[in-house]
């Protein structure tokens, strides 16, 4: 198991590098010039040459490059520009927030997705196996900013049942002391009850959209995979024997058909987490997504430089999870790594 | 089943949960923190808390304004609609108690009791180390106090420890209002020179994250992007002690929500809602809504006067009689700005700025011009604008296209995204273009001398160059700095009518503030920097 872990670890290393200078190049390609941007509206010539001075922008490409990477051998991000704080710090305080709101999300949609996939695979045709194809369709044919939007303006401003969309927190409590980041699990830590409700309600609105957004992939998948497997000859064979139904369903073929879904949902999960952009938008979420817009937008190098490069890094230990996962699931997966 | 079952009481749990998070208890003590406590959410924050900083936003300035002193400010009037707004004219001592304008120099006498967050006195050395700062520093900060002809830090003279000179380099006018911009902040010299290094002498990296001042509020929490918290400071002595406790400034990225947060009665204030919105709110009446008209500022369309075909005075005014200005203030702002155009054509030029041209949407009249200029087919070109501000440009760029094919101009749109908008200004190479110019100061040479002189600043984005056009703008000036009220008078006209016949930009209108308040909030106070001024504020 660990010389697999250390050799996913090793194949990981190049396309770290390569990242790196990727989003350099690409971020020097942008078109934009942050000197001029920052030396603000009334800048003369000499203003803006003297803050791409200080921002070592007039030093040649290869220059700023080992810079660049000698900051990030010692962990320095460099610092945004937009916010003024350091990148590192930033993406330490704000991955937390994407994290949990995408985790719930997950969360919501598996448990509605995977029952909803297996129902349908188990009665193809039938009314069930219809409305999961409906809601599946409908759930990733809406954008999710406006099901975001038609969640706010319907349990926000008509019905007022949900909180005001303003990230996190209500606005009177005050953030828990920082243990894991998750604000569900530092509040219960901290033993803020009220604080744990009022996060748990700010969480809702936000995690649905994403849900709704994320059923179909997994859904369709569960449901495809389920299909296949229930298809097969051991399960013939386990029916044949008399299991019962819900044996077959949930310890033969369930089982069996976990693989593409694991796959399905770490790529729903990586997704998700770059592309919240939107619901974090809409809900005032401090998150990872609107950072590295809003810096884009902005010609902010350094912030778009951290955010990739953090996605990188998640992208690839998240292989490695989904990679141990298969061994845990499927003993074929270790005989032969 | 006993999956299916488990996963039933589940998904029923996830559903409880949610439930009784809704309703929301409200405590005495969470009652009380509201009543005392203003909520303002806006599209973007600060970047910075320090004026003096590199590249410190508009949401920065805000910030600066209320946790810090100047030595002096301005009075109020009573304003458009009864809205309290600024006296250009009157000052009034704030860190100064007392103050005193001789030919070449003001004397400042400060506040014997004020004192910095830290508790530390305010005294003569702070005054002038931060105005040594801010002549000091580059940017932004030293841009605009060479506005007002302050550059050298020989100008701040201690006398005493309560007592500070400023001296004149030469007479202007501006130079007494430039004192009560928001850059001449006065900072805790010891405090910020303890945390200062030899690589950042003025200490802006420690101020970029907190306030060093004397200020009325002081901010207490700082999550840039997310918000900022601030306190009200107790022991200010420059005026009224503020009614307002704390202020919670969140940023709500959605415009619709933060129309939402207020209509729902969550929010107190908001600005930089879409016209649309706010003329809505205006009209059902649930809400408070201020609109009052930039001072000194004016959106038009510059053409680069350089190039042809826009070299030629016909084209331009072509242009200028092809424009669909009637219909850009209702699609476009409706209604929320002074119209700058189709002056009756007996109407004498004032002594005020803005002030409407006289040009108005007549395509026969623009076609002849055309034709007469030699381009009686038209011509290609693009017209570009920034995409910051695209809720007004684009449409507005619109309209302006359909306007111009009429009369044979084909346009293409470029939009130009918001980092690289300087950039492409300073290049002065955009051949036909959108734009907003509005000027701290409020006085016509200064709108004129950064926009039209020959000098070439970047706010002359047409690249416009006359002689003439100079030597009235250099006129008006000398005139203002000594008191020539008759030769003011003539070269401020003269300026005016030459930037109409000659029109190397044309203004559209005079763009509207719009804040939109609970109907419980009072005190409101229009600024020339157009941010919330806090310490006037109340609530209930």
């Amino acid at each position: 198991m660990l010389t697999m872990i250390g050799k996913r670890l090793m194949f990981a290393i190049p396309s770290l590098i390569g990242v790196v200078i990727v989003t350099f190049l690409l971020t020097r390609a942008l078109p934009g010039d942050p000197a001029a941007y920052f030396a603000g509206p009334a800048a003369t010539k000499e203003a803006v040459e003297q803050i791409r001075k200080k921002l070592g922008l007039d030093k040649p490409l290869i220059e700023q490059f080992f810079r660049y990477t000698n900051d990030l051998a010692h962990g320095d991000f460099g610092n945004s520009l937009t916010t003024g704080q350091p990148v590192a710090a930033e993406i330490r305080n704000r991955l937390p927030a994407s994290a949990e709101l995408t985790l719930l999300g997950l969360i919501v949609s598996v448990v509605i997705a995977i029952p909803l996939g297996v129902l349908a695979a188990t009665r193809p045709g039938s009314w069930i196996d219809h409305l999961c194809r409906v809601t599946t369709t409908s759930g990733v044919s809406l954008p999710v900013f406006f099901t975001g939007l038609v969640l706010v303006y319907v349990f926000y401003f008509r019905l007022g049942w949900s909180p005001a969309p303003l990230g996190r927190l209500d606005v009177f409590y005050s953030a828990p002391p920082t243990v894991t980041g998750f604000y569900l699990i530092d509040t219960l830590i901290a033993r803020d009850f009220e604080a744990f409700r009022s996060a748990l309600s700010q969480l809702i609105l936000p995690a649905t959209t994403l849900a709704i957004f994320s059923l179909a992939p997994i859904a369709r998948m569960t449901r495809a995979s389920m299909l296949a497997v229930l298809a097969s000859e051991f399960v013939r064979t386990a029916r044949a024997s008399g299991l019962s139904p819900a044996t077959v369903i949930v310890t033969y073929a369930f089982r069996n058909a976990m693989l593409p879904v694991i796959t399905t949902l770490s790529m729903v999960f990586s997704f998700l987490l770059g592309a919240n952009v939107l619901v974090e938008k809409v809900f005032a979420w401090p998150g990872i997504g609107s950072y590295a817009v809003e810096a884009l937008i902005s010609s902010d190098f350094a912030p778009v430089q951290g955010f990739v490069l953090t996605m990188a890094v998640m992208y690839v230990l998240l292989n490695l999870v989904i990679d141990i996962l298969y061994g845990v699931i499927d003993p074929r997966v270790r005989l032969e790594g | 089943m006993k999956r299916r079952d488990f996963l039933k009481s589940v998904s029923g749990l996830a559903a409880g949960a949610a439930l009784p998070a809704m309703p929301q208890v409200i405590s005495t003590a969470y009652a009380d923190a509201r009543s005392e406590t203003l909520l303002i959410v806006s599209e973007g924050g600060p970047n910075n808390l320090d004026i003096h900083g590199i590249g410190t936003n508009v949401p920065g300035y805000e910030v600066s304004w209320n946790c810090h002193d100047r030595l002096i400010s301005h009075e109020m009037k009573s304003g458009p609609g009864g809205v309290p707004y600024y006296d250009r004219d009157k000052f009034k001592g704030e860190l100064a108690e007392d103050f005193r304008i001789d030919d070449m120099s003001v004397t400042f006498k400060l506040r014997k009791n004020a004192k910095f967050h830290d508790g530390t006195p305010v005294t003569a050395k702070d005054v002038k180390w931060s105005l040594d700062r801010a002549v000091s520093v580059g940017g932004f900060p030293t841009f605009q106090m060479s506005a007002g002809s302050l550059t050298k830090p020989e100008q701040f003279v201690v006398i005493d420890d309560y007592t500070v000179r400023v001296d004149f380099l030469k007479k202007d006018r501006l130079t007494i209002p430039d004192l009560a911009v928001i850059v001449p902040c006065i900072v805790n010299s010891e405090l910020v020179k303890k945390n200062a290094s030899e690589k950042d002498p003025w200490g802006l990296e420690f101020t970029k994250q907190q306030t060093a001042g004397s200020g009325a509020y002081k901010v207490t929490k700082w999550t840039a992007g997310t918000e900022v918290i601030m306190e009200r400071n107790d022991d200010w002595v420059c005026g009224p002690l503020p009614k307002i406790k704390r202020v919670i400034w969140r940023m709500v990225p959605q415009a619709g929500n933060r129309r939402a947060l207020l209509e729902r009665g969550d929010a107190d204030i908001s600005y930089e809602l879409p016209n649309k919105d706010f003329q809505e709110i205006k009209a059902n009446g649930k809400l408070n809504v201020v609109s009052l008209p930039f001072s000194n500022g004016i959106q038009y369309i510059g053409m680069n006067v350089t190039k042809p075909p826009f070299d030629n005075p016909k084209v331009r005014q072509a242009v200028a009689y092809a424009l669909p200005y009637q219909k850009i203030i209702d699609a476009v702002m409706f209604g929320l700005a002074n119209p700058m155009f189709g002056a009756a054509k007996d109407k004498p030029t004032e002594i005020a700025w803005p002030q409407p041209h006289k040009y108005n949407t007549d395509m026969d009249k623009a076609k002849a011009l055309l034709a007469e200029a030699g381009y009686a087919n038209g011509f290609e070109t693009t017209i570009s604008f920034d995409l910051n501000f695209a809720g007004v440009n684009e449409p507005l760029c619109v309209l302006v296209q359909e306007s111009l094919a009429q009369i044979g101009i084909k346009t293409t749109i470029n939009k130009v995204p918001g980092a690289n908008w300087r950039t492409e200004l300073n290049k002065k190479e955009m051949p036909l273009f959108t734009n907003v110019f509005s000027g701290w100061l409020d006085y016509p040479e200064y709108f004129f001398y950064w926009c039209y002189h020959g000098n070439n600043s970047v706010f002359n984005t047409m690249s416009y160059k006359s002689a003439e056009m100079d030597k009235l703008i250099d006129g008006a000036r000398t005139a203002a700095a000594s008191g020539d009220k008759a030769v003011y008078d003539a070269d401020v006209k003269g300026f005016v009518d030459l930037a109409f016949t000659d029109i190397p930009r044309i203004p559209l209108y005079q763009p509207f503030v719009n804040v939109a308040m609970q109907k419980n909030i009072s005190g409101y106070q229009y600024w020339f920097h157009r941010r919330l001024d806090y310490r006037a504020l109340a609530k209930g």
